[in-house]
């Protein structure tokens, strides 16, 4: 059921001549109760695919603030097996916005790839960004997702050269993440006349679209990057809002609306 | 699958171009790392045939840390025991107390070559990032140690000497505030600042080529217990002990003896208050395959594939993780994995410190723990070599403490 949700979203936008906007979140941060409302929300505020963290114990890639979340998300009990769930619940009211799951490979390891692969499958997920899988190591799961239709996403860096850029672009599908600075998630030095040149590098080597994570912050970024790239993905600024209202929870979701509004606006007034 | 004698004897126990050991091993990390990583594989395929690498490297195992090291017969407490000859392999005669060194060394020098001013290194004992300080002190780098808050605390005179010798030690709050904690957080400093800096692993773990690297550096302590054992017995040891955290002192012993099969081959993890406690960390004897800081290898986690947080009296074991090569080992029938509890570990520091006049290091306590019971079972003829990978005068605060015994 899922065949290529992502796809016909940015065929769709770029029909209209409009820019992707890509929230993240952790699934079940800070309990599982808040994830469905929070992505119906982000929704409603203007959000075109949701990328929804799968929380794990030791993220890396991540900065301090997304550790936090995910270190909420695992003590407020959330499993792999409840974040998914959360799709099939989003799913029952929303069968047009595309969901992709982001995550590190262990715990999907630990579901087992192809019982993963099923279980996105019937939960209504479209794509996967698993972080610590570069396709250099690709295995059963990468086997399962493509059975399955669903797209693997991947990321590229400042720092990937020409020929690794021509690899990734082969494994993508859907649209590849591009990392716009060197560093982990929440870093704040983001120069944005660094990143479209950047980007209209990768074009020549890359045929889907590119979205561009790593330091949006701001309505005027968000409009900057989404002035050369196909979409912003925009994470640790609604993790920290997240994380500032732990104790008040049912005000989430609109505390997230109230970021993600003024980024549309911008987005939309830029294109 | 365990392989027959005669595979194990042909082969050549290298990773394949990709870093992998068998399943094991890899690249599991962001692509933000893979052009560091791919740099530092390059540096170091070229490198380690340089002559004047090669030469530097030697020298500085020579004059600043003191090797070749002695191997020692530990008569009284083979004796004692009435089983097997016991040696130690003596690295925690090394300069800075154990066998960290030889790999920091190598890497600092890898620095130097590629031109990187800054180091970092994660530590969980204390006894890499004191190694780290002191290369990059003698060799003028800049040097930053991330340490887990809890191990800041548990270690603190590794700390003050980290410090003396002019090293950032940034205590790591998140998550269990140990180990893996730290190495989180080093591999984010990495990642922010690649251009500069250089990033020193202290364990076999980690991307590819980082296992390849720590263990070439530390195989210098397998090389030498082959000539020196022949000197002393005429033939090389019946068995190989070491203590496996990450594995590095471990791999360094056995490396060289791979396609020797007449060896056997024991590597000994933290068995914390048992093996059927969940309070351990031993991921060889209780845990699977799963992915971890950027390899493929055994590891403790729970059923939703969180890493667990592990348990050990000794700080240097305490690591959810192992290197894919012990993993691999493992699988493969070469090596054998068992564990020793924080019991029996306390039990043979007191007694080896007490019959053969040497403080061991908690860590290596586990690997003679194990060679106590393993030669009991052997004859008074055969040999054991233990790698006495660091000595204990970091540790007595611990055991001091243990034991309800206030030094201050």
């Amino acid at each position: 059921m899922s065949s290529n949700r992502i796809q016909q979203r940015m065929d769709a936008l770029s029909a209209i001549g409009r820019k992707a906007l890509i929230p993240y979140i952790v699934a079940g941060d800070p309990t599982p109760s808040v994830t469905v409302p929070a992505m119906h929300a982000m929704v409603e505020a203007g959000a075109d695919i949701i990328e929804l963290g799968m929380p794990f114990s030791d993220p890396f890639a991540d900065g301090p603030v997304n550790q936090r979340g995910a270190e909420r998300a695992i003590a407020g009990g959330t499993t792999l097996r409840s974040v998914l769930d959360a799709v099939s619940e989003f799913r029952q009211t929303d069968q047009q916005t595309p969901v992709v799951l982001m995550g590190y490979l262990n715990p999907v390891i630990a579901m087992g790839e192809t019982a993963f692969c099923d279980a996105c499958e019937k939960s209504g997920v479209d794509g996967l960004l698993i972080v610590d899988m570069p396709p250099e190591e690709e295995g059963s799961l990468v086997k399962g997702a493509r059975d399955r239709g669903l797209d693997l996403i991947y990321l590229a860096a400042p720092t990937t050269t020409d020929a690794r850029l021509a690899t990734i672009g082969q494994a993508t599908s859907g649209y590849l993440y591009y990392v716009s600075l060197k560093g982990i998630t929440g870093s704040s030095k983001l120069d944005t006349s660094e990143v479209k040149e950047r980007i209209e590098h990768i074009r020549q080597h890359v045929s889907v679209p590119i979205c561009v994570g790593f330091g949006i912050r701001t309505a005027e970024d968000a409009a900057a990057i989404s002035s050369t790239a196909d979409g912003s993905i925009v994470g640790t600024v609604l993790v920290s809002q997240v994380e500032s209202l732990t104790n008040d929870p049912a005000k989430i979701p609109e505390a997230l609306q109230s970021i993600l509004k003024p980024m549309r606006e911008a987005m939309d007034a830029n294109a | 699958m365990a392989l027959t004698e005669q595979e194990l004897r042909s082969l050549d126990y290298e990773p394949d171009t990709g870093g992998h050991f068998g399943d094991y091993g890899g690249r599991y990390v962001s692509e933000t790392l893979m052009a560091a990583l791919s740099e530092l594989d390059q540096n170091y395929q070229k490198l380690k045939n340089d002559p004047d690498f090669q030469r530097e490297f030697d020298a500085d195992l020579a004059s600043f840390v003191g090797r070749p090291s002695p191997l020692y017969h530990a008569e009284r407490w083979s004796k004692a025991i009435g089983g097997a000859q016991i040696y130690f392999k003596r690295e925690d005669l090394n300069h800075t107390g154990a066998h960290k060194v030889n790999n920091t060394i190598g890497q600092a020098l890898l620095a130097k070559y590629s031109g990187k001013p800054r180091v970092i290194a994660e530590t969980g004992a204390g006894q890499h990032g004191v190694a780290s300080a002191t290369v990059a002190a003698r060799l003028g780098l800049e040097c930053v140690v991330y340490m887990g808050a809890d191990d800041v605390e548990r270690q603190s005179p590794n700390v003050y000497r980290m410090k003396l010798l002019g090293a950032t030690v940034v205590p790591v709050e998140s998550g269990s505030r140990t180990l893996k904690d730290a190495l989180n957080e080093a591999m984010r400093d990495w990642v922010t600042n690649v251009d500069d800096t250089f990033y020193i692993i202290g364990t076999v773990a980690g991307p590819a080529p980082y296992p390849q690297i720590v263990r070439d550096f530390n195989a210098v302590v397998g090389r030498e217990v082959k000539w020196q054992s022949k000197e002393l017995f005429g033939q090389y040891p019946d068995a190989l002990v070491a203590c496996v955290g990450g594995g590095s002192n471990a791999i360094g012993l056995f490396y060289p003896f791979l396609k020797d099969t007449e060896v056997a081959i024991y590597g000994v993890e933290a068995a914390g208050r048992g093996l059927s406690t969940r309070q351990h960390a031993a991921p060889l004897c209780s845990g699977r395959p799963g992915v971890l800081h950027g390899a493929k290898t055994y590891l403790m986690d729970n059923n939703d594939g969180q890493i667990a947080h592990t348990h050990s009296v000794s700080a240097g074991l305490d690591y959810p993780g192992v290197g894919p090569e012990h993993a691999y080992l493992k699988d493969i029938g070469r090596a054998n994995y068992v564990g020793a509890t924080d019991d029996e570990a306390l039990h043979a520091f007191h007694e080896v410190s007490q019959v053969e006049g040497i403080i061991p290091a908690l860590e290596t306590a586990h690997a003679l723990a194990y060679t106590k019971t393993l030669a009991a079972t052997m004859r008074p003829d055969q040999t054991v070599v233990v790698n006495m990978s660091g000595r204990g005068d970091k540790d007595i605060f611990t055991v001091a403490k243990l034991e309800g015994i206030s030094l201050t």
